[in-house]
């Protein structure tokens, strides 16, 4: 008789494997993928497909070559950062640049902390600070949407949020608000911003479909979003010639793109569901605290990369709900 | 009617019930059968028989030696080959008695007709005596002898009695047949262990993937002490502690036993073989066990005498199918892994599973992506990824303050595991280390 197969229990297990789930989230950002294309064209297309296979690509050579381990370039997750630091990227970007911020995501963010799962901080975010700190003029000069044939010479403005800490130097809130796009535009994505972060619909309806596979939980989007929506919204009641309103916070800028997607990075948030919502609510606290206090118009990177920083901390302190009191015995 | 179920965890495996709806075929004793005398947890039986005697079916051929143990009984009538070590299935050799199966001689105080007596007689010191003469066990898998469990401890009461009849586990339905044909011996059953007890209230836990059962067992249990409780389907919900937490919302705490939050749990298995014991005279020489497996002709649910091989039962079922590479004593997800299908049947046994080639080997270990999983099913709220981290550096000290001895082995951590990591195998090392620990602590 052949020999049988002994192995301690389970001996069942789930279809679902890092590259499903990785290919998961990759399918969730086509919604949102599409709509920047639709709003930015050719400089959408260059930009994510050079971000992409950079990574995959730098993550295939330090594997291979530097660290000299068996490459994992496939696994979808150098995919996944590859897209993502295409999304939190203008779309006029110049290739090489982004070729720059793919080294860094891979490079720094992701392979000197010892590949997938070892890494403290959001790789796509990393590269994208890195980005921020080398090139600020070219990382702040935003595309207008609509321009479907240009690239690097796409006609270029300020994001609403740039909009708003600009004016409020010497206008009011109300006075603001006619240069920004409209409700719907902020829905739907039609404004100056990083070529994935616009349509907060197509995010949203990627969020949605994530926890449908169950791919994330709603810990951390909610508690983000809800975080900033409240803070937002306090200040706002308290003074509205001061501070915009909270829709305008929750539609504009990184927050939907950082709050679904960065901050939801496996590695680098919490382990429990308490602990996602201390994450959640202090990458709210502090994106509004920069919005609102800070030097920048945008502080959703920063947050995120900061309670990144927390995260093995929080790990440490917060631990599920246990079954059973625990009883001292004799 | 809302379903209730327990609230931390959980996984939802492919349920594969196939022989579910099988009626419970009597299998003809095999020519030879090996009776280990350990096939409960506690101290092994001590053997009566030797080399060369006669034996009836129903005689004690092992007797309970202290009192975590309990009888063993021989399931056949014949000679005894052998007294002397054989493998069971956990792989190592452990004393067995080996009897050449000879006609069909019953010991004549056993009532083997079909007649349901409802009545106990007995009083309740007087069942858990019969309990433990008839050498009933814990049919669940634990093996856990009942006598033992029906003896409340001092300083506790049992306000409740619980009945397992969840059968969380993929594949098995031997409970389910139970329950479907003998429904009124193990209601009869139910009122042997009640009035064991000394309780007034007793509840039957079912899944809700068996409509059929709850239907009948309710039906039976109108106007009674006993409850009928539908389960939302979700494993491990057969765990003790989770099937208390699920029917009465009381946590049992660590370290603890369900009577502790005054609940005794007991298997349907159980019950009906305390019917039989109690009211009918009748030792523990069989039991219901299901043969399945995906590739399998005929899954069945067989009624087969202690003692028969494993092989046997296969060969009953349509014989082994070509693709098979493991075969698992017990369901999917706690079942052990046999090396050899030449081991006997054992009280705990509740299935035989047949795994085809390509389910039956682990996926190559992935590194760790923190995706939150095993975290989110372990019904005991513990961390097992990393348990994992603290066994591999031996940190045992920090897992036993992680509650390492918590965990109930289910598995839930593994099946999840999108990296398929061994999670249980290195929380099974660290409780094995964290034990040793305790022990030398006790000594000092």
């Amino acid at each position: 008789m052949n020999k049988l197969v002994v192995s301690p229990s389970p001996h069942a297990y789930t279809s679902e494997s890092v590259p499903k789930l990785m290919y998961g989230v990759v399918i969730s950002l086509l919604p949102a993928l599409a709509v920047s294309v639709w709003f930015f064209g050719i400089g959408m297309i260059v930009v994510t497909s050079v971000s992409v296979a950079s990574c995959i690509l730098f993550e295939y050579l330090i594997q291979r070559y530097v660290i000299q381990t068996k490459p994992t370039h496939l696994d979808g997750s150098a995919l996944l950062t590859g897209l993502l630091l295409a999304f939190c990227l203008p779309a006029n970007l110049p290739f090489w640049m982004v070729m720059i911020g793919a080294l860094a995501a891979v490079g720094i963010g992701k392979m000197t902390f010892g590949g997938l799962g070892n890494n403290i901080f959001n790789p796509a975010l990393v590269g994208r600070v890195f980005l921020f700190i080398s090139f600020p003029v070219a990382m702040t000069a935003w595309p207008e949407p609509g321009q479907w044939m240009q690239y690097t010479d796409a006609v270029t403005g300020a994001t609403p949020l740039g909009i708003l800490k600009e004016g409020l130097a010497f206008k009011t809130v109300g006075e603001i608000m006619p240069e920004v796009p409209s409700f719907l535009h902020l829905l739907t994505g039609k404004m100056m911003g990083s070529a994935g972060e616009v349509s907060a619909l197509a995010l949203l309806a990627g969020m949605v479909y994530m926890m449908y596979r169950k791919i994330i939980t709603w810990h951390i989007p909610v508690s983000i979003l809800l975080t900033v929506f409240v803070f937002t919204g306090v200040l706002w009641l308290a003074n509205p010639d001061r501070f915009a309103d909270p829709l305008f916070h929750l539609l504009t800028g990184g927050l939907m793109l950082g709050g679904i997607y960065m901050a939801t990075d496996y590695v680098t948030s919490p382990m429990t569901g308490k602990g996602m919502i201390i994450y959640g609510v202090g990458i709210g606290v502090v994106t509004v605290l920069i919005r609102v206090f800070g030097a920048y118009p945008e502080g959703v990177q920063f947050a995120i990369l900061i309670f990144n920083g927390f995260t093995p901390l929080i790990n440490k302190f917060v631990k599920p709900g246990r079954f059973g009191k625990e009883v001292r015995r004799g | 009617m809302s379903l209730k179920t327990f609230s931390r965890g959980g996984v939802h495996p492919p349920e594969h019930k196939l022989s579910s709806g099988k009626a419970i075929e009597e299998l003809p004793p095999p020519e030879v059968v090996v009776i280990p005398v350990s096939q409960h947890l506690g101290a092994p039986a001590k053997v009566l028989v030797d080399r060369g005697d006669e034996v009836r079916i129903g005689q004690l051929i092992a007797q309970a030696e202290g009192f975590v143990s309990t009888n063993i009984h021989s399931s056949v009538s014949g000679k005894v080959l052998k007294v002397d070590r054989f493998m069971d299935s956990s792989g190592y050799r452990k004393m067995a008695v080996q009897i050449q199966v000879e006609g069909e001689r019953w010991e004549e105080d056993i009532d083997r007709t079909d007649d349901l007596v409802r009545n106990t007689v007995l009083k309740s010191e007087d069942i858990r005596k019969k309990i433990l003469e008839a050498g009933i066990v814990g049919l669940g898998g634990a093996t856990f002898p009942t006598h033992v469990k029906l003896m409340i401890p001092k300083g506790k009461t049992a306000e409740y009695l619980i009945i397992n009849g969840v059968e969380c586990e993929p594949f098995l339905t031997a409970d389910h047949a139970l329950m479907m044909e003998k429904t009124e011996e193990v209601f009869a059953g139910i009122q042997v262990l009640m009035k064991g007890l000394g309780v007034e209230k007793a509840i039957v836990g079912i899944e809700n993937n068996k409509p059929d059962a709850i239907e009948k067992m309710k039906e039976l249990a109108q106007g009674g002490p006993v409850k009928v409780q539908g389960l939302k389907v979700k494993y491990p919900q057969g765990g003790e502690k989770q099937l208390v937490q699920a029917l009465l919302k009381r946590e049992v705490p660590s370290g603890g036993l369900p009577i502790d939050v005054g609940v005794v749990v007991f298997n349907v298995g159980t019950a009906y073989a305390a019917y039989e014991a109690v009211n009918k005279n009748r030792p523990l020489i069989d039991r219901v066990v299901t043969v399945t497996g995906l590739s399998l002709e005929k899954p069945s649910n067989f009624r087969v005498r202690i003692g028969t091989p494993v092989s046997y039962l296969v060969d009953k079922a349509g014989g082994m199918p070509g693709d098979t590479a493991k075969v698992v004593n017990g369901g999917p997800m706690m079942g052990k892994a046999l090396s050899t299908l030449d081991v006997p049947v054992v009280k705990g046994s509740s299935g035989i599973l047949l795994i085809r080639e390509d389910e039956a080997r682990r996926k190559e270990m992935q590194v760790c992506i923190r995706c939150t999983k095993c975290v989110r099913v372990c019904p005991m709220g513990l961390e097992p990824y990393l348990m994992m981290n603290l066994s591999e550096k031996s940190l045992f000290e920090r897992m036993e303050s992680e509650r390492v001895l918590d965990c109930i082995e289910c598995g839930s951590c593994s099946y999840t595991c999108p990296s398929s990591r061994p999670l249980l195998d290195y929380i099974r090392l660290g409780k094995a280390e964290v034990g040793k620990i305790k022990r030398a602590r006790k000594a000092v």
